[in-house]
């Protein structure tokens, strides 16, 4: 019985011994170099994983730093500048600063001023829906409301107003990740520069069709009547396609193409509440 | 027993009420709404312009690329305009508008009754008649029919088939065409027999169609043996032409194959019936037969109907909507759209248009997959719907292409049997595109 015991312990201690050598050997000669920095930098960055980077997550991008000649290219939505520039006198490299981007919904079209044509009773999701059809509004362009983009937030920042019917974004706690802007089959939601004192103008409105049936599908439609573009002093506003678009980098935010759009389609945030208040204003809290 | 295709199927309520309603004519409308993308391919090139007057039967778009198709005004009058005007998704597609006045044909088209039987042209002659007259596949998909009447130099086509399956509930327009223009179709199915260079065509025909199995065979015998018709065992989707190969021929098309590499052609009734029209009339294709049904409705009809007229127009000149109805349809329950805008206007593939109650569309409360394994057990392509919805949720693309997403032919057998009410096309038709895009996008071996 003794015997059995004894044999069995000093013959399993051995055969253990001798596969650990074999493992200790097979790990030194396959052993994966990899610099210990990626460990540090990966510690500085937020661990969101959100992907909006470009890269598939934190420690891809950490990888990405290290291995990179120059960070212009890098960067990291979610941590900001902050974060990039402790990865780089980390690395001891230099990174230009970025303008913070917020995520951008553009339609207004809600309940008042798009009128429901149909009714869609189907599985509740943009993408399966605008695979379907065009919508359920007269507007093809316009923003399904079934909230694709609130799935796929990581932050919580974009949410369905009830009122409206069209999300919402929350401008501190969006990062600019960008999943939003991949999730929504109609490409309504555009990343912007937040703007000095988080204030903006954009376009909330991507309806490409002429004016007339533009206008017919939504009160509140762009109809490409090209006053706004007249207003700016900056040349700023492009119009394409009976659309206009404003360039976030040559905007000066003097609010003139809102006061002058005559659907409301153009939408100032943030901004004061203008003291001889014309009476058909927008002003958005959001 | 009879036959029918080896896997999957499902035996959904025949609902063929609109049977015994003969094909009328339907009234000529007011305002044709004709657009240029009525077939798979690329959208035809406009060729009248703002205040032409055309006549019926008069080429208004030209074929653009090697997969596209002519269209011919469907009525006389004059273009009021070229404009974006809704299509039956909705979207705004360019749509040749036009105001009727009278009904003036074009010259050339013999518009009698008598059945021409002799088949003087040849192979190539045929094959770019038929390419004149736009005709494209009436099955559904709107496949042009001279391309898949000239098959590539390496393939060669051993059958013809004819699919008179009709496996969808409600329709019967195939049914009334098989029945008023069987002789017709058969010489159809000649005139494709001799373009292709086959010696043998098949047939197929549910057995829910006796009648019309009856008529067939007994024309058949009469000067057309070459042609065998064939009696199918009731089974969707026994229409899809894959499914049709493999009840008559028991042969598999390949995974992202076409008929031709089994050596088969499929071509649906009303194709036939639009070649020989084409062939032997000079008729192009600007109107098909379309069936009017539904429960809800106290007449049940089956029109022949011209291309481009508005479903306004159809729901006034049945008496409006019942008053039950909430759906119009644009097909079959199974594979059939439901039209979203009223002013969209009808297609060359248009076959029927079904109306529904909110009884008959309410979907179910969605509840959770309990493996039973049914949405398996129906898939007539041998997937397993339950796992594609489930990797289609996750967006797992690659999981996707190995359980063969893109062999899924939308046939909807798996929602119609699940228990628990799992929207499984519509997750499975979302990510199915999107495996497509990316292996198309491959470079070719």
């Amino acid at each position: 019985m003794t015997t059995t015991i004894i044999f069995t312990i000093v013959s399993l201690t051995l055969l253990g011994l001798v596969l650990a050598l074999i493992l200790y050997f097979v790990a030194q000669k396959f052993k994966v170099e990899e610099d210990p920095r990626i460990d540090d930098v990966e510690a500085i960055l937020p661990g969101a994983n959100c992907g909006g980077c470009g890269f598939a997550g934190c420690r891809a991008f950490a990888e990405g730093c290290v291995k990179a000649d120059s960070l212009d290219a890098l960067s990291c939505p979610v941590g900001g500048n902050e974060v990039m520039k402790s990865v780089a006198s980390y690395l001891g490299m230099t990174v230009a600063e970025k303008a913070p981007q917020v995520a951008v919904v553009r339609c207004n079209g809600n309940c008042d001023t798009r009128e429901k044509t149909n009714h869609y009773d189907g599985y509740s999701s943009c993408a399966v829906m605008s695979t379907l059809y065009s919508g359920d509004t007269g507007c093809s362009y316009g923003c399904l409301g079934h909230g694709d983009c609130v799935v796929v937030c990581s932050f919580d920042a974009i949410k369905m107003d009830p009122r409206t019917g069209l999300p919402e974004v929350d401008q501190d706690k969006c990062t600019a990740c960008n999943a939003c802007v991949k999730a929504c089959p109609k490409s309504i939601i555009e990343l912007r520069n937040k703007g000095p004192k988080n204030r903006r103008i954009f376009v909330s409105c991507i309806n490409k069709d002429k004016g007339g049936v533009a206008r017919k599908a939504c009160s509140v439609a762009c109809i490409g009547c090209l006053k706004c573009q007249k207003a700016c002093a900056f040349d700023a506003i492009t119009i394409s396609n009976n659309l206009a678009y404003i360039d976030y980098n040559k905007c000066k935010l003097c609010r003139k193409c809102v006061t002058e759009c005559p659907t409301h389609a153009i939408w100032e945030v943030n901004f004061p509440v203008r003291l001889p208040k014309p009476v058909e204003s927008v002003n958005v809290e959001q | 027993m009879s036959r029918t295709f080896s896997i999957g199927g499902i035996h959904p309520s025949d609902y063929k009420i609109s049977a015994n309603a003969a094909i009328e004519n339907f009234p000529l409308m007011d305002m044709a709404y004709i657009s240029v993308s009525q077939h798979l391919g690329a959208p035809a090139e406009p060729v009248v312009a703002k205040g032409d007057k055309v006549k019926t039967g008069q080429l208004i778009a030209k074929a653009n690329g090697f997969i596209s198709a002519n269209i011919h005004s469907s009525v006389s009058g004059t273009v009021t305009s070229i404009e974006p005007y809704p299509d039956l998704s909705g979207n705004l597609v360019p749509h040749i508008i036009i105001k009727v006045e009278g009904d003036e044909w074009i010259e050339g088209v013999d518009r009698s009754e008598d059945i021409v039987r002799e088949i003087s042209l040849e192979s190539k002659e045929i094959i770019g008649k038929i390419a004149d007259a736009g005709v494209v596949g009436l099955g559904g998909a709107a496949f042009p029919t001279h391309i898949k009447l000239s098959p590539p130099p390496n393939k060669k086509a051993d059958f013809l088939m004819i699919n008179g399956a009709e496996c969808e509930p409600y329709l019967t327009s195939d049914y009334r065409v098989m029945l008023e223009s069987t002789e017709q179709i058969l010489i159809g199915t000649k005139i494709m027999m001799k373009a292709l260079g086959v010696k043998k065509a098949y047939f197929g025909v549910e057995e829910n169609k006796p009648a019309a199995i009856k008529k067939l065979k007994a024309v058949a015998s009469k000067g057309y043996k070459e042609i065998k018709i064939v009696a199918l065992k009731k089974m969707y989707p026994q229409g899809g032409e894959k499914q049709l190969i493999d009840a008559i021929l028991k042969r598999r098309v390949p995974s992202m194959g076409l008929p031709i590499d089994t050596g088969v052609v499929v071509h649906n009734v009303g194709t036939a019936l639009a070649v020989y029209e084409a062939i032997q009339k000079n008729k192009p294709l600007i109107d098909g037969v379309v069936t009017v049904t539904g429960k809800c409705m106290t007449e049940q009809r089956n029109f022949r109907l011209r291309v481009g007229t508005s479903f306004d127009t159809i729901m006034y000149a049945i008496g409006g909507f019942p008053k039950d109805a909430v759906k119009l349809i644009n097909g079959g329950p199974m594979m059939g759209k439901a039209i979203s805008r009223m002013e969209a206007a009808s297609v060359k593939s248009t076959s029927a248009l079904l109306l529904l109650t909110d009884k008959e569309t309410r979907r179910g409360v969605e509840g959770n997959c309990i493996r039973c394994s049914k949405c398996v057990d129906v898939c007539p392509m041998g997937l397993e719907p339950y796992l594609l919805n489930r990797l289609s949720r996750a967006l797992r693309l690659e999981d996707l292409e190995i359980n063969m997403i893109h062999d899924c032919i939308e046939c909807g057998s798996c929602m119609y049997s699940c228990p628990a009410n799992i929207p499984l096309l519509d997750t499975i038709r979302l990510t199915k595109t999107q495996v497509l895009r990316i292996i198309r996008s491959r470079p070719k071996k």
